[in-house]
């Protein structure tokens, strides 16, 4: 798979919810490559060497030579991040990874994302959209001003204070969506916190639903080289996979997390 | 001017100075998109064992300050894989292949290596003795002199190849193994390996690597591994390949001025997979405008009185 290590250029930072932003950067040759699910490696820095190793984020958004990140501010990188300002440069490795696999013959793709985990969604609801799925979203989050629905209209949502929505987990909203309607041929696609794709990956096994997750990892090079960011599988052969190349998206019966 | 860029080891040439470290450059066929292995002096496996290893359980990285600490384990194809999968494309490259050798027995050492020698296209071996996050061999056989040298001893008469031996810093004087391994005919050393180091999580009070303890690398281990490559180049006349945060042709030349006859660039790899090949540019820019004719005068050419270290005390 074709890939760039080049310099993007930021047009616009917007925080989108309460500290989530959106930064749109200018990247012609990852914009025109990259599919749903896959990531780029950002470097966090520029003449300096802290913070060191480059952060991966999903790729948001693309719209024509445009591509969106979407992060909350949680550390010195993502703090980088927050700070750049409409013209700056910005390092950017990929498109990296395997994309969500949205050719299946699924009817209904249902989206789960937790908290920043909604990172990867508008891109693959678009997707998923033009290839004629019918899409739910089901958005969870602490509070209500937290929820990050740019792009993603007539989402459904669940807070944990229940301030807007659902009041309970995203899990939680699922199971009452899943009881309630009759959902046609459906297929699992889910991001957020491990704790909460491990309880969506026990759901989804009970009630036979197929499941993708997108899932997180600590890594430095993002292409498979440090070996940094194994998950286990749960199949025979190799003990680990990693999470940079042979993921982030994974069938949540090929791993354990 | 031209400025000769390249050296000998052993009976091999090398077009230039500038390696990649092991573990950061995979077999090669992993990052030839990003970066071109034909502009290096030479690419270092990832360490190869006799069998696979799946290595440790995540979290196996973690970042400090200018720094990564790793707990990889030695995770590998094992030998047979790379001699038939990665070993045909590495054959295709210009520049030269230094195969990492790791290992649990000193029978493993002597295994991989005999069956590696039976192939083309392999320049040179680095023995790694060193590793900080594998129980079995590892730094239980690089901070034990008596086992480096048995293992240096047992590998010599394997090769006519260059034959390279890693060694930890973590020992209270590298030079004395350094000395160890010339003695039982190593042709060069490697300076240096990661420290070992820690990283603690204070929201969960539990250890940032699931080792809980890992290997150091990066910009911030760059003046212990000068002041350990200054140590060993004033006390063993033995090649040094400088290791340790190197990012930038300056950081190269501070090695090749203490008196490492190459370096190899590392942690550098996985935040810009060109920086190896602007260092090599860089150190032949550097000549140049110096009026210095041949890379290889830099070697050791520090204007120091090493009466003035510390280390005197023990050289």
């Amino acid at each position: 798979m074709k890939r760039f290590q080049t310099m993007s250029v930021v047009i616009s930072l917007e925080e989108i919810a309460e500290g989530i932003y959106v930064l749109t950067l200018e990247c012609p040759e990852i914009a025109k490559l990259t599919e749903p699910g896959q990531f780029v490696n950002v470097r966090m820095h520029d003449a300096h060497s802290e913070p060191l190793l480059r952060r991966p984020f999903s790729v948001s958004f693309v719209e024509g030579d445009r591509l969106e990140l979407l992060f909350n501010v949680i550390g010195t990188g993502t703090r980088f991040l927050s700070t750049r300002r409409p013209g700056d440069a910005v390092d950017l490795l990929g498109p990296l990874g395997v994309p969500f696999h949205i050719d299946d013959t699924f009817e209904t793709a249902l989206l789960l994302a937790g908290g920043v985990g909604v990172a990867p969604f508008p891109m693959l609801r678009a997707a998923l959209e033009r290839a004629g799925k019918k899409v739910i979203t089901l958005l969870g989050a602490r509070s209500g001003v937290q929820i990050a629905d740019r792009r993603l209209n007539n989402a459904y949502v669940a807070t944990d204070d229940g301030s807007r929505g659902f009041h309970g987990s995203v899990v939680d909203l699922f199971h009452a969506t899943v009881a309630r309607n009759a959902i046609l041929r459906p297929k699992i696609f889910a991001c957020g916190p491990n704790r909460m794709l491990s309880v969506v990956a026990a759901a989804a096994r009970t009630i036979g639903m197929d499941c993708e997750l997108s899932l997180e990892g600590e890594m430095a090079c993002g292409i498979g080289i440090c070996q940094g960011c194994p998950v286990e599988r749960s199949r025979e052969g190799r003990k680990y996979a990693l999470v940079c190349t042979d993921g982030p998206t994974f069938n949540s019966r090929d791993v354990v997390i | 001017m031209t400025v000769k860029t390249s050296f000998m080891l052993r009976h091999v040439e090398f077009q230039n100075r500038v390696f990649v470290a092991s573990g950061t450059f995979g077999y090669g066929d992993e990052i030839n998109d990003l970066v071109d292995p034909n502009k290096l002096g030479g690419i270092v496996t990832k360490s190869l064992s006799w069998k696979p290893r799946d290595g440790n359980p995540p979290r196996r990285i973690a970042e400090t300050p200018s720094g990564m600490l790793n707990s990889i384990g030695l995770a590998n194809i094992g030998v047979h894989t790379f001699i038939e999968k990665k070993l045909p494309f590495l054959r295709t490259l210009k520049t030269r292949i230094i195969v990492n050798i790791a290992a649990s027995s000193v029978q493993e050492y002597c295994d991989v290596l005999a069956l590696l020698e039976r192939h083309d296209g392999i320049h040179g071996y680095e023995i790694n003795v060193s590793c900080p996050n594998v129980k079995e061999g590892g730094l239980s056989f690089g901070t034990n002199v008596d086992r480096t040298r048995e293992i240096t001893e047992r590998l010599r008469p394997l090769t006519e190849k260059p034959l390279i031996i890693k060694l930890t810093p973590n020992v209270t004087h590298m030079s004395e193994f350094a000395r160890a391994v010339k003695d039982a005919g190593a042709d060069a050393v490697s300076c240096i390996n990661t420290l070992v180091g820690m990283a603690v999580d204070v929201r969960t009070r539990t250890p940032r690597l699931s080792t809980v303890t890992g290997g150091l690398s990066g910009p911030a281990i760059k003046p212990i591994a000068l002041a350990k490559v200054f140590e060993v180049a004033k006390s063993v006349d033995i090649p040094i390949f400088g290791i340790g945060g190197i990012t930038t042709a300056d950081d190269a030349i501070e090695f090749l001025l203490v008196g490492a006859c190459a370096v190899q660039v590392g942690t550098t790899n996985f935040v810009d997979p060109g920086a190896s090949v602007r260092i090599a540019e860089g150190i032949a820019g550097y000549a140049s405008s110096n009026g210095i004719d041949d890379v290889g005068k830099l070697v050791g050419s520090l204007k120091a009185d090493v009466k003035a270290s510390v280390l005197q005390t023990w050289l």
